[in-house]
C-alpha cells in the first residue's frame, strides 16, 4: 500500500509498504529517519516515541496505515518543533526556506555545544543525561510534551510523564536534572 | 613518587582548557540528542537484504533432520544455512573455550540456540521463511542446577571436553572450579564466639542494554568482509569470526558502529558470524536486528548463583573466618565462566580482614541459557551473600552494622584469601562514615496538605495505600570489585595519536579500537589528549581495526587501559614535537636545552611559564604520529589448589545507604534514597564518572527488587523474553541518588585513576536488601525480592 502523511512539517509518501509494518519501522528503514528507536517493538520501552497529531505514542505500536493523512514529529523534527513552537507560528514544521537552509549541525569536539537544538536537547547534554543515547531520542520527544503541557513541573510530575521511558544507562538522575535544566531555562527567558 | 593517596601530579600542567578532571561534555552528544547518532541496528545499505535466525524451541534436544526445502522456495529468499553449510573446519567460537556452535550441529543444548539462518529482502520475509524451515527434535533430558548436572549417571552438556580446565575439575558438567584456601579454619573456628551460617540464592539478571544487538555486513570485492557491528571489543569479535569465514584477519574489516549500551551483553559474539555468512553467500550486504524477544535469547545473563556461608566472629566484633561455596550456573556453553568464578572466589569474602578462609567457587554446564559476563562479574553474587552474613553477625553481637563493617574493614596493606598485598588506597571504613554522614531523607514525605500524594508511597498510583502498614528500613553494604583483566591475562590497550597543524591550528587525532557504549571514554581521550598535548581541539577517530586492539570495554578498565596507553602515546608525541622544536628553534633561547618544558594551550612553555614557540609554528607541515601498545602491571594466575597468586591489578570499592519504604501488607516496596560513597581514585570527568555511579546503582536496585529471568525447571525453557515480563527499574522504580566521591590515587594507575563503572552495582543490591530486612525483620535470603516473600504468601 502507499501511505502519505506529514513528518517534521514535510509531504511524505511511502510505497509497497507491507501492511504490517509499524509507523517506526516506515520512518526508520522507508523514510531515513532512525533517529526513533528499536528498542523493544512492543510499547514498553518509550525509545520510538513520536508525537501524532500532537499526542506522544510509541511508533512500533501504530501501524503505518493508521498514519496516513496525519502529522508526525520525530526527534529528527523536535529542534525545529520547539523554535516554531516559541515563535508563537504554531506546530506546521519546516518551511521551504528554512528546509533548503538546513545543514547538518556541527558540535564543538571540546565542549559538545551545537548550533539549533532546542532547549530540552540542550540540556539533556548539558547535564550528563546523554550515556549510551538510545533512549534519549524518546525521551527528548516526551519531556517536550510535558514541558509544552507543564512548564513548571515537580519532581513527581517529571517521574510520571517520563516513566514510561527506559533507560539502563543513567539511573535517571542525570535525566531528571536535564529536565529541571530545560525547565529552569525556559522559566529564566534564557 | 608521591605517597600512595595524595593526587598524582600531572606529567603535563592542567593549563589546557577540556583537559582531564573538567566535566567536559560528550563529543558525540549532539549527534545523539538529534537523532543522527549511527547505532548499528540504523545501518543501512542500497540493496541490503535482513537476515533472521532460526532458534531452537527446546532446551535439550537431537536434531534428526533438518529441511530448509519450503524456506529456500519462498519468494524474496536469497539463502538458508545450516550447520552442514559452513565454509570451514571451524565451527565453533568461544571468549575462551571454543565450545559455542555457529550453528546447532545434531544438538541443541540451550532454549533458544541458533539453529538456521536466513537472508531476504524483507525482515517479515525472513521471519517467514525462517518459520517454514522443520527442524525434526528429539527431546534429551535437561540438567539444570547442581544436583542434576552432578548426579549419577547425569546427562553430559559436553562430551569428549579437551578444554584447558576439563583437567581439574571434578565432573565434566563443572566448567570451572577455584578454591581459594588461606590460614587454618579449623583453629579459628575454635576462637570465634560467635557463628552465623547462611544459604543465599541469587537470581538470573539481564543486561537489558536497549540497543538490541545488530549490525550491518558488507561484502568486498576482494572477497572479504566489512562488518559494522555494536559490540565491547573489535578485536576479540575478530580473532572468532575469521576462521568461521576462512578468511584472515585482515580481510575481516569491523568498524564499531553505534552501541545502544552494553553492560557485559556484547562479550560474547551474537550475530557478528551469521550477517557475515549470510552475505558472503548472497554477495549482498546483509542487516540483522534483534527484536527484544530474539536480545533475550542471543546474550548470555549474569550467573545466578547459590551461596553458602559460615562466617565467625569474636565477641568484640572481629572476624575469625569464612567459609564459603559458591555454585554458579553458567548454562549450556562456557562464555566467561571461568574468569567469573575466579572473580567470585577472589573476592568472595569482600572488603575484609580474616586472615582464615576456605572458598569454592564453581561454575556449572547445565541446559540453562548461557551465562557470562554482566557489570561487577562474579563480584556481585558474593557481595550480596556476604553482606547479609555482615548484617546477621552484627545482630547476633549486638552490634552497630556500620561499626561492625568498619572494625573490620580491610585497608592498604591488607592480605587478600588470595595472599595478594592491597598496594593501594582501600578506604572502606571512610567511605562507610561518609555514606552514613549523608543526610537522611525526610521522614512521612507523601503527606501534604491535600492530603497522600500516592506517587511518593509503595505502589505509586496504583492507590494501595496513604501510609497504612508502611514501615521503613534503612540498610548499608560495600564491596570489592578488581579492575582489569586478571589471572594473568596480558591485557594490553593500544592508541595511534597523531598531531598536525590544520587551518592554522594545532589538532590532535585519537585512534583507538575502544568501544564506546555510552561510558564516555570518548570523551576521556579528548580530555587526556588535551591535557598532554596542549592542544584546544582533538579529534576522536572512529574505533576500527585499523588499530590495534584496546582490550575489552568490560572489567571497568578502559578508562585505566586505553586512557592509558592514549596518554603513553600522548607523551612520545610531545617528545617528538619537542624534539622538533629544539631543531626548528632551540639556538634561538636556552631553555630549549636547559628546562622542563610542557605544551599548553598550543604553545610550548616552560614550566616556569615562557612562552618559547606556537605549536603551529614548531609543526610546520609535519605530522607527528605515534602507534603504541601500553599495559598495566602483570599479574599471575590463581594456583589451581590453593588459590593464592598476584591475581589483580587494582581494586574499586564502594558503600551504599538504602532507605526503602515497605508496604508490610501487600509486600510492596519503594526505594527512597540510595546514597552512594566511591573511591574513584582521580575523577578524569567528575559528570561521567557520577553518571557511572548512578547507573550501576541502579542496576543494582533492579537485582533487589524486580529483575529476574524465569526459566522453568523441568524444561530449562525461559519464561519472560520481554520488557513486560522482565522488568527494569523506571524513572518512577529509581529514587534519588546523591553521590560523594572520594579520590585517593593509586599510584600504579594513570592519573592515580581508579575503575568506576562496576563497584556500584556490586553494593546496591545488598544495600536495598539490608534496608527491606530492617523494615520488616524478615531474613530474605533471596534476590530479588518479590511481594510474595514479603507477605508470607509465596
Amino acid at each position: 500500500m502507499r501511505i502519505d502523511f506529514t513528518v517534521n512539517g514535510r509531504r511524505q509518501e511511502a510505497d509497497d509498504v507491507w501492511e504490517g509494518e509499524s509507523l517506526l519501522y516506515v520512518l526508520r528503514e522507508r523514510l531515513g529517519l532512525p533517529g526513533s528507536k528499536n528498542a523493544c517493538e512492543q510499547g514498553e520501552c518509550g525509545s520510538c516515541t513520536v508525537r501524532l497529531d500532537g499526542v506522544p505514542v510509541c511508533a512500533c505500536l501504530v501501524a503505518a496505515g493508521q498514519v496516513q493523512g496525519r502529522d508526525v514529529v520525530t526527534v529528527e523534527g523536535l529542534a525545529d518543533f520547539a523554535r516554531q513552537r516559541s515563535r508563537g507560528t504554531g506546530a506546521r514544521g519546516t518551511s521551504l526556506d528554512e528546509a533548503q537552509e538546513w545543514q547538518a549541525h556541527g558540535s564543538d569536539s571540546r565542549t559538545g555545544e551545537g548550533g539549533g537544538l532546542s532547549p530540552v536537547q540542550q540540556a539533556f547534554i548539558d547535564a550528563g543525561a546523554v550515556q549510551c543515547g538510545f533512549c534519549t531520542p524518546g525521551l527528548l520527544v516526551a519531556a517536550d510534551e510535558m514541558l509544552e503541557r507543564n512548564p513548571d513541573p515537580d519532581d513527581a510530575d517529571i517521574r510520571e510523564a517520563l516513566s514510561g521511558n527506559l533507560c539502563r544507562c543513567t539511573g535517571y538522575e542525570k535525566i531528571m536534572d536535564a529536565v529541571r535544566l530545560a525547565a529552569a531555562r525556559r522559566s529564566e527567558g534564557v | 613518587m608521591p605517597t600512595n593517596g595524595v593526587p598524582t601530579r600531572l606529567t603535563q600542567g592542567s593549563g589546557t582548557r577540556g583537559g582531564i578532571g573538567e566535566s567536559t561534555l560528550r563529543p558525540d552528544g549532539t549527534l545523539k540528542v538529534t537523532g543522527e547518532f549511527a547505532y548499528s541496528s540504523d545501518m543501512w545499505h542500497e540493496d541490503m537484504l535482513w537476515g533472521h535466525i532460526l532458534r531452537s524451541t527446546f532446551a535439550h534436544a537431537e536434531i534428526l533432520s533438518i529441511d530448509t526445502g519450503e524456506a529456500l522456495a519462498t519468494p524474496g529468499v536469497y539463502a538458508v544455512l545450516t550447520y552442514d553449510d559452513l565454509p570451514t573446519d571451524v565451527r565453533h567460537y568461544g571468549l575462551e573455550i571454543r565450545d559455542t556452535p555457529v550453528l546447532a550441529h545434531g544438538k541443541v543444548r540451550h532454549h533458544g540456540e541458533p539453529v538456521a539462518i536466513v537472508a531476504a529482502d524483507h525482515p517479515e520475509t525472513a521471519r517467514r521463511a525462517a518459520a517454514k524451515i522443520k527442524v525434526d527434535y528429539r527431546e534429551l533430558p535437561v540438567v539444570t542446577d547442581e544436583a542434576t548436572a552432578t548426579a549419577p549417571g547425569a546427562v553430559l552438556v559436553h562430551e569428549n571436553r579437551d578444554d584447558g580446565h576439563a583437567g581439574h575439575v571434578p565432573h565434566p558438567n563443572i566448567v570451572h572450579r577455584q578454591p581459594i584456601v588461606r590460614g587454618d579454619v579449623g583453629e579459628a573456628r575454635r576462637r570465634a564466639d560467635v557463628i552465623v551460617e547462611g544459604e543465599y540464592t541469587f537470581g538470573m539478571q539481564d543486561q537489558a542494554f536497549l540497543g538490541p544487538e545488530s549490525g550491518l555486513a558488507v561484502p568486498e570485492e576482494d572477497g572479504g568482509v566489512h562488518l559494522y557491528i555494536a559490540t565491547q571489543w573489535l578485536h576479540s569479535d575478530l580473532r572468532q569470526i575469521a576462521p568461521v569465514l576462512g578468511l584472515p584477519e585482515d580481510r575481516v574489516r569491523m568498524t564499531l558502529a553505534g552501541v545502544g549500551g552494553a553492560f557485559g551483553g556484547r562479550e560474547d559474539l551474537s550475530m557478528q558470524i551469521h550477517a557475515c555468512l549470510l552475505a558472503l553467500r548472497t554477495g549482498k550486504p546483509v542487516k540483522i536486528v534483534y527484536n527484544r524477544f530474539e536480545s533475550f535469547f542471543g546474550h548470555v545473563h549474569r550467573h545466578p548463583a547459590r551461596l553458602r556461608y559460615e562466617h565467625g566472629a569474636t565477641a568484640d566484633g572481629r572476624l575469625t573466618h569464612v567459609r564459603c561455596r559458591i555454585v554458579l550456573d553458567g548454562g549450556a556453553y562456557a562464555s566467561a565462566s571461568p574468569a567469573v568464578v575466579g572473580n567470585a572466589a577472589s573476592l568472595g569474602i569482600g572488603p575484609y580482614v580474616v586472615d582464615d578462609v576456605d572458598i569454592e567457587a564453581v561454575a556449572l554446564y547445565t541446559n540453562n541459557p548461557p551465562c557470562g559476563a554482566m557489570r561487577g562479574f562474579g563480584a556481585v553474587q558474593a557481595c550480596f551473600a556476604y553482606e547479609a552474613q555482615m548484617d546477621r553477625l552484627a545482630a547476633r553481637l549486638g552490634m552497630d552494622p556500620v561499626e561492625f563493617r568498619q572494625l573490620n574493614a580491610m585497608e592498604q596493606g591488607t592480605l587478600l584469601p588470595t595472599g595478594q598485598r592491597v598496594d593501594s588506597p582501600a578506604p572502606v571504613a571512610e567511605l562507610l562514615r561518609r555514606v552514613k554522614a549523608m543526610p537522611m531523607p525526610p521522614e512521612r514525605q507523601w503527606e501534604s496538605s491535600e492530603g497522600a500524594d500516592v506517587r511518593q508511597l509503595p505502589g505509586g498510583l496504583s492507590n494501595t495505600t496513604h501510609g497504612e502498614g508502611v514501615v521503613r528500613g534503612v540498610g548499608y553494604a560495600v564491596g570489592i570489585k578488581n579492575v582489569g583483566f586478571s589471572e594473568g591475562f596480558d591485557d594490553y590497550s593500544t592508541a595511534r595519536v597523531r598531531m598536525e597543524v590544520v587551518g592554522g591550528e594545532p589538532v590532535a587525532t585519537v585512534h583507538t579500537a575502544m568501544a564506546e557504549v555510552g561510558q564516555g571514554g570518548i570523551t576521556v581521550h579528548a580530555q587526556i589528549a588535551r591535557t598532554e598535548l596542549g592542544v584546544a581541539r582533538v579529534t576522536i577517530h572512529p574505533a576500527d581495526t585499523r588499530v590495534g586492539s584496546a582490550g575489552s570495554t568490560s572489567a571497568s578498565r578502559q578508562t585505566y587501559v586505553t586512557g592509558g596507553a592514549v596518554r603513553n602515546a600522548c607523551e612520545l608525541v610531545r617528545e617528538r614535537v619537542l624534539e622538533l622544536g629544539r631543531r626548528r628553534f632551540g639556538s634561538y633561547h636556552p631553555a630549549w636545552a636547559t628546562a622542563e618544558l610542557l605544551l599548553e594551550d598550543g604553545k610550548v612553555v616552560t614550566d616556569g611559564g615562557e612562552v618559547l614557540a606556537g605549536l603551529a609554528d614548531v609543526l610546520g607541515e609535519e605530522a607527528v604520529e605515534v602507534e603504541e601498545e601500553w599495559r598495566h602491571r602483570p599479574t599471575e594466575p590463581f594456583d589451581p589448589r590453593t588459590g593464592q597468586g598476584n591475581g589483580h591489578v587494582q581494586y574499586s570499592f564502594a558503600a551504599h545507604r538504602a532507605v526503602v519504604e515497605v508496604d508490610t501488607e501487600l509486600g510492596l516496596v519503594k526505594v527512597v534514597e540510595l546514597a552512594c560513597a566511591q573511591d574513584v581514585g582521580k575523577a578524569l570527568n567528575p559528570l561521567s564518572v557520577i553518571g557511572q555511579i548512578q547507573g550501576g546503582t541502579t542496576q543494582g536496585l533492579g537485582m533487589a527488587v524486580m529483575e529476574e529471568i524465569l526459566v522453568d525447571s523441568g524444561t530449562a525453557k525461559v519464561r519472560n523474553p520481554s520488557f513486560t515480563d522482565y522488568l527494569i527499574p523506571t524513572i518512577l522504580d529509581t529514587p534519588t541518588i546523591p553521590v560523594d566521591l572520594l579520590e585517593l590515587a593509586d599510584d600504579h594507575a594513570p592519573y592515580g585513576l581508579r575503575g568506576v563503572g562496576e563497584a556500584p552495582t556490586l553494593s546496591s543490591t545488598p544495600a536495598v536488601l539490608a534496608a527491606i530486612r530492617d523494615a520488616t525483620g524478615l531474613a530474605l535470603d533471596r534476590t530479588p525480592v518479590r511481594p510474595e516473600h514479603l507477605t508470607g504468601t509465596g
